[in-house]
């Protein structure tokens, strides 16, 4: 199994995503992180799906989603020649003792500070999920007492944008 | 009355290809399919005008060119049958909404044209989820429109509140909530487009009680907006010429036959692409009348209860050209396998069936009415270069099979009347010209098997869902489509208590269906399989139509409104349907009385292979194996 990076562009209407996310369940397929948001064009969403699968069962699944009426393109990024971000909260513990040390592995990461607290601090970061990961295993020994993540969003690198296209233009 | 042109609808191209095929085929579906158009079927450009949402509704129904819609009215759909009551489409009273649906989809079976059928919110939407999964999984063109709460009230669990269209999400093509009576034209367009185009399917139309109460405008025809549906109508031509180069050098090909093909009207083309080809033909439950069953290249159909020639046809095939199938285990048997020699090539309008279910080596996507044409354009190249398959060897195989297996059936031991002597005489008697509906079971089998079909459209079943009481209901729906054909359900004791009650509905509507029970008292097709594989523990299979005659199908008929015949020896077989081909003013039911141990042969048993075809039980079939 491998991991997969969707981007779906699809109709910005109510109840795409119940559609797109219903369809992976309903085939069997376990949505590993999902992302949705407008693009350029306000009529236009994208949502970006990363997904645990071989590539036969994929292949059926994202045949499937592009039978959805309101699904106008689908594209697999390559990890190769795309680039891919999540960005993470992180509420750290960090009391006088500790603060200094937190503050060094924030910079380190290339992380913010955005709320503090007496005993707190609460970070911002975005990256790769290694990169996140990776940060979060060095906060963790000060105490992490809370965290939300985004989904995975990603963009194909060079001037090419899957965006552009006539099914796209009518939308 | 203008027709609108192409140019009108945002889908111009799309559209334009569409229109601009050729009705040449002699397919009465099909060519009305085509001149019908698959976007807008304007029968009329009525003028601009101020109407409530229900009034655009109706008049986009009007506009749309539906003859028919079935219905039952309730609180939330009321305002749309206000003006239904002075409109030229014809509402048919149904009495259970399963029934409206069923209805829709035999009328669109029959005709090849949109069925629509119309129930109140909650429990009217909710009756109509069975018909809809079945429509969904026979590719049945059927628009479903449906009451709801108005707007304010959506979310609050309000009386009679039920998200349908969450509900049929999995079970439609696409489905609607309307937001604003101002899109009812253009939601209803899409709908009927939808529902008609490409792999056709169900498509609901939800619409809140206020929004159907609103003033608004009626304009006709409105802009489709439908960026993300973009059939493939047209095969690749290197696929058609990879699909045409192997169907010339195989040694043991077979045709595959599904629905598809009835659905994209392309029978003509088929046969004549048989006959170019000399290849042996077998169509699957969905395709009988596609392939005409006396044409000596006809195997029969394959499957769970296929013909040994049928079966043994694809299994051992070297090359298996599917159209408008898709590998239904109830046709492949265990799909490791099944047909393990064969190079496939599969042709289906819907790029998701192939592969789906087996490998694919050359896959074609389009419609089987412009596969098929571009096969034998490609196959006649092939031809004139010297390049034909010999045959010969793979006929004498499978004729020496058809002679030695043909479908048949031992009369009862016990003197009762045979359910397959019955099926065949109505076969007989009512003709090829007569359209058959079945239920679901033994019964359903037996039709199948003992009737011959000559013609595409001419058998109505459930295939995919396996709905038992859709005869009933189908059969209906056929005959208003089909008003001067012979319409026969055939269908089991367990299944017409399902659905029966819309025999008052034809009484009451001039809509005379004949149905022919085949009345085993039983849950057949379930008994036997209680028979052959527990131990013949017959649990819960007995309903007591025998036993205690209850109910008794002659007083139900008349009670209904119908004539009720009965028929319990193969004395009384033919006459007693001669005397229901003559009633042509009131549906008619016929209780044939018949015995309870009848099987259904051939059988391969659910989830082995296609090798283990049981000829009758206990009897497997002598395969020279040398001879392949």
């Amino acid at each position: 199994m491998t991991m997969h990076t969707l981007s779906v562009l699809v109709e910005n209407k109510p109840g795409v995503l119940a559609r797109v996310s219903g369809l992976f369940s309903r085939r069997g397929f376990n949505i590993d992180s999902l992302a949705v948001g407008e693009t350029e064009n306000p009529d236009v969403s994208r949502i970006t799906i990363v997904v645990n699968a071989e590539s036969s069962p994929l292949e059926q699944v994202t045949k499937q989603l592009n039978k959805l009426v309101n699904v106008l393109k689908i594209v697999e990024l390559d990890p190769q020649v795309s680039v891919a971000r999540e960005l993470l909260l992180v509420k750290v513990r960090a009391d006088r003792a500790a603060r200094a040390q937190v503050l060094e592995t924030v910079s380190l990461f290339r992380a913010r500070v955005v709320d503090v607290a007496p005993d707190t601090l609460t970070i911002e970061a975005t990256g790769t999920p290694d990169k996140l990961d990776a940060l979060l295993r060095d906060l963790e020994p000060f105490g992490i007492k809370e965290m939300v993540q985004s989904g995975l969003v990603a963009i194909g690198r060079g001037s090419r944008s899957i965006t552009a296209g006539p099914a796209l233009r009518a939308a | 009355m203008t027709r609108p042109t192409p140019e009108t609808l945002a889908h111009s191209a799309r559209r334009a290809r569409a229109t601009a095929e050729p009705a040449t085929t002699t397919d009465p579906v099909g060519a009305a399919r085509t001149a019908a158009g698959p976007a807008v079927p304007a029968v009329r450009t009525p003028a601009p005008a101020q109407v409530s949402g229900a009034g655009s509704l109706v008049r986009s129904l009007e506009a749309l060119g539906v003859e028919v819609v079935f219905g039952i009215p309730g609180g939330a759909i009321l305002p749309a049958y206000d003006p239904l009551y002075d409109s030229s489409v014809r509402h048919i009273l149904v009495r259970h909404e399963q029934g409206a649906g069923h209805a829709a989809t035999g009328y669109a079976q029959a005709t090849g044209r949109v069925g629509v059928c119309i129930a109140t919110s909650g429990p009217g939407a909710t009756n109509l989820v069975t018909p809809i999964a079945d429509a969904y999984m026979d590719s049945v063109p059927m628009v479903a429109i449906t009451g709801q709460v108005a707007r304010p009230s959506i979310g609050t669990d309000a009386f009679q509140e039920a998200d349908i269209q969450g509900i049929t999400l999995p079970i439609t093509k696409h489905n609607f909530l309307v937001q604003s009576a101002e899109e009812i034209p253009r939601v209803l367009a899409e709908a009927f487009h939808l529902a008609s185009t490409g792999r056709p399917g169900p498509v609901l139309v939800d619409i809140p009680k206020d929004v159907l109460q609103a003033a608004t405008t009626f304009a006709w025809p409105p802009t489709l907006d439908l960026p993300g549906y973009r059939p493939t109508l047209h095969p690749h031509g290197k696929q058609i010429r990879e699909a045409a180069r192997l169907m010339t050098t195989a040694r043991r090909p077979v045709l595959y036959v599904g629905g598809g093909v009835l659905k994209a009207g392309a029978t003509e083309g088929l046969r004549k692409l048989a006959e170019v080809t000399g290849i042996p033909v077998v169509t699957t439950l969905m395709a009988l009348g596609a392939f005409p069953d006396s044409h000596d290249q006809h195997l029969g159909m394959p499957g769970m209860h296929g013909t040994v020639a049928a079966v043994y046809g694809l299994q051992k095939s070297d090359l298996i050209v599917a159209l408008g199938a898709r590998f239904d285990d109830r046709v492949t048997g265990k799909l490791d396998s099944f047909a393990p020699d064969a190079t496939i090539v599969h042709a289906d309008i819907d790029p998701a069936e192939i592969g789906k279910n087996r490998h694919v080596d050359v896959p074609i996507v389009g419609d089987a009415r412009h596969v098929i044409d571009e096969l034998i354009a490609a196959v006649t190249v092939e031809h004139a270069a010297g390049r034909s398959a010999d045959l010969s060897d793979w006929w004498t195989q499978l004729r020496d099979l058809r002679e030695r297996y043909p479908l048949g059936y031992d009369e009862p031991s016990d003197g009762t009347l045979s359910p397959q002597y019955v099926i065949s005489r109505l076969g007989e008697i009512a003709g090829p010209d007569a359209i058959y509906v079945a239920g679901v079971g033994q019964h359903q089998m037996w039709a199948s098997q003992f009737i011959s079909y000559e013609k595409p459209h001419t058998w109505l079943n459930s295939g995919g869902l396996g709905t038992m009481g859709y005869a009933v209901p189908a059969a209906m729906g056929a005959k208003v489509g089909k008003p001067d054909t012979v319409v026969w359900a055939v269908d089991g004791d367990g299944c017409f208590q399902m659905t029966n009650q819309e025999l008052a509905t034809c009484a009451l509507e001039g809509i005379p269906v004949k149905i022919a029970v085949i009345n085993n008292g039983n849950l057949g097709m379930v008994r036997q399989w209680q028979t052959l594989f527990y131990n013949e523990r017959y649990s819960n299979t007995e309903l007591g139509t025998h036993k205690h005659r209850i109910p008794d199908f002659v007083k139900l008929a008349e009670a209904l409104g119908c004539v009720g015949l009965r028929c319990e020896n193969a004395a009384d077989v033919d006459k007693t349907i001669e005397a229901a081909m003559a009633i042509d003013d009131a549906p008619v039911v016929i209780d044939f009385v018949v015995g309870k141990d009848a099987m259904v042969w051939p059988m391969v048993a659910a989830g082995t292979s296609n090798d283990e075809i049981m000829f009758a039980r206990g009897v497997r079939p002598v395969f020279d194996e040398d001879d392949i």
